[in-house]
C-alpha cells in the first residue's frame, strides 16, 4: 500500500473505545458498543457481563475502554451495576453520571436474567444493554434463549431428523414491558443512527432502561465480514426483526419496512440456515419463520 | 493486603491489528467524499476519523487508520455516495 496514506493524517482515536481490540474483522457487536459508550459521553460507569464484549476488549494488563469499566461475573452486571448506582448515591453523584450495564443475549436472556429481573424490580436508575447475537458465540456458537427457530449451532445442530433449534426466540422485549419499565427499545446496527439516538433517549429518562440491539456475529452466523450490514437491515426490512420503541410501556414508535423482502433473503446470506435450502421440509420451515415474520409485520403495523 | 488490578485506560492502542487484514484495504476518494460520518460511525475499529483539511466541494474529508484496519469493508458498504473502494493488497 502506499506509505504516504499510511503516515500523512494521524489517527485521533476519538472515541470512547479505542482500537487493538481482538474482535473479528466486521463485527456487529463492537459497533455497538462503541455508539452507545460514544452517545452516553465520558460520564459514564460501565459493567459488563462474560462475553464477546468482555474477553474481545481487556486483554490483561490492557483495556480498549476510556470510561470507567468492570467485569465481575457471566451473570451479575446489573447487580454490580446496582452496588455502583448506591455508592453513587451515598457520594451524592447519582445525577450526574450514567450507570450502563452490557451483556450478551446469553446474559441477558439466560444467565443474568434473575438479576437483571431484580434490578428492574427495585427500579434503579440504569440503562441495561443486550447485544443480541442470538447465540453463545463467544465460546463456540451454542445455542441460547435468543437463538430463532430452525438455526444451527454448535448445540443444535443441524441433520437429517434435525432442523436446527426447534424453539422460537424467546421474547425479552415482553418480559421487559412486563416489568412496567419506563423505556423499551430495539435497534441493529445496520442502522447506527438509530442506535445513537435511542441510547440518548434512554439516558434522558430516569429509571430503569433496556435496549435491545440485534448485532450480526460474522463467524457464528457465518457471514461474510461486509454482510454486517445488509443481514442486520434484511432482518428489519423481512419483519424477522422489529425495531420498536416503548415509552412507558405504550408503543410509540415501530420502524416501518420501506422495501419488504422475503425472509429467504436474510436467510440466504447465512450459514447457519443453510441447511432449510437444501430439501422440500426445509422449506416448510422457511414457512414458520415466514409466518413469524408476517406475525411481526400485522402487530407492529409495520407495512 | 493491596493488589494494583486496574489498568490505564484505552491501553489496546498499542496492539496493531492491521496485520489482521488478508486481502482488502479501504481507499477513499476524498474528491467524492461528503463527510457525512457514518464510516466513522459504523468502522468497528473506530478509525475513520476526519482530516482537517477539505477538498474542492468544502467538505471536510475522512481518512482511515490502516494500523489499525482489519478489512471488513463495512465503510465501503455503509457510503452513500461509494466514495470508499477495498483495494486489493500485496503484502
Amino acid at each position: 500500500m502506499p506509505q504516504d496514506i499510511k503516515t500523512k493524517y494521524k489517527s485521533p482515536l476519538s472515541h470512547l473505545l479505542n482500537p487493538g481490540h481482538t474482535a473479528c474483522a466486521g463485527c456487529g457487536m463492537i459497533v455497538a458498543a462503541r455508539l452507545v459508550l460514544d452517545a452516553a459521553g465520558p460520564n459514564t460507569i460501565v459493567t459488563n457481563a462474560t462475553g464477546c464484549s468482555e474477553v474481545t476488549t481487556t486483554q490483561y494488563p490492557m483495556t480498549s475502554y476510556k470510561q470507567p469499566w468492570i467485569h465481575s461475573l457471566f451473570e451479575n452486571p446489573a447487580a454490580v451495576a446496582s452496588g455502583i448506582l448506591a455508592a453513587l448515591k451515598v457520594k451524592g453523584l447519582a445525577d450526574k453520571i450514567n450507570v450502563i450495564a452490557i451483556g450478551g443475549d446469553g446474559a441477558t436472556f439466560d444467565i443474568g436474567l434473575v438479576h437483571i429481573s431484580g434490578m428492574w424490580e427495585r427500579g434503579e436508575n440504569i440503562l441495561y444493554v443486550c447485544y443480541d447475537n442470538e447465540a453463545y458465540q463467544n465460546t463456540g456458537y451454542q445455542s441460547s434463549g435468543a437463538t430463532p427457530l430452525a438455526a444451527a449451532t454448535s448445540t443444535t445442530p443441524a441433520g437429517n431428523k434435525s432442523w436446527g433449534s426447534d424453539l422460537p426466540k424467546k421474547d425479552m422485549i415482553r418480559i421487559a414491558l412486563a416489568h412496567n419499565l419506563p423505556y423499551v427499545a430495539t435497534a441493529t446496527t445496520g442502522y447506527p443512527l438509530d442506535i445513537i439516538a435511542k441510547t440518548k433517549k434512554a439516558l434522558s429518562i430516569k429509571g430503569p432502561k433496556y435496549l435491545q440491539i440485534y448485532t450480526p456475529c460474522v463467524p457464528g452466523w457465518g457471514i461474510e465480514p461486509k454482510d454486517t450490514l445488509s443481514t442486520s437491515q434484511l432482518a428489519v426490512q423481512s419483519g424477522f426483526y422489529p425495531i420498536v420503541e416503548y415509552v412507558n410501556g405504550e408503543l410509540i414508535k415501530a420502524q416501518k419496512i420501506t422495501k419488504k423482502v422475503p425472509v429467504e433473503n436474510f436467510l440466504k446470506l447465512q450459514k447457519r440456515f443453510k441447511h432449510l435450502f437444501k430439501s422440500p421440509e426445509g422449506q416448510k420451515e422457511i414457512a414458520k419463520i415466514q409466518a413469524l415474520a408476517e406475525k411481526n409485520i400485522r402487530d407492529f403495523n409495520l407495512l | 493486603m493491596k493488589i494494583k488490578l486496574t489498568v490505564q485506560p484505552g491501553t489496546t492502542d498499542q496492539v496493531k491489528t492491521g496485520h489482521w487484514r488478508e486481502i482488502h484495504y479501504p481507499i477513499i476518494d476524498h474528491e467524492k467524499c461528503i463527510g457525512c460520518d457514518l464510516c466513522a460511525k459504523i468502522c468497528p475499529e473506530g478509525i475513520c476519523f476526519p482530516t482537517s483539511k477539505k477538498n474542492s466541494q468544502g467538505k471536510i474529508f475522512y481518512e482511515n487508520d490502516l494500523d489499525y484496519c482489519k478489512g471488513c469493508s463495512l465503510c465501503a458498504e455503509i457510503c452513500p455516495v461509494k466514495c470508499i473502494t477495498m483495494k486489493e493488497e500485496f503484502k
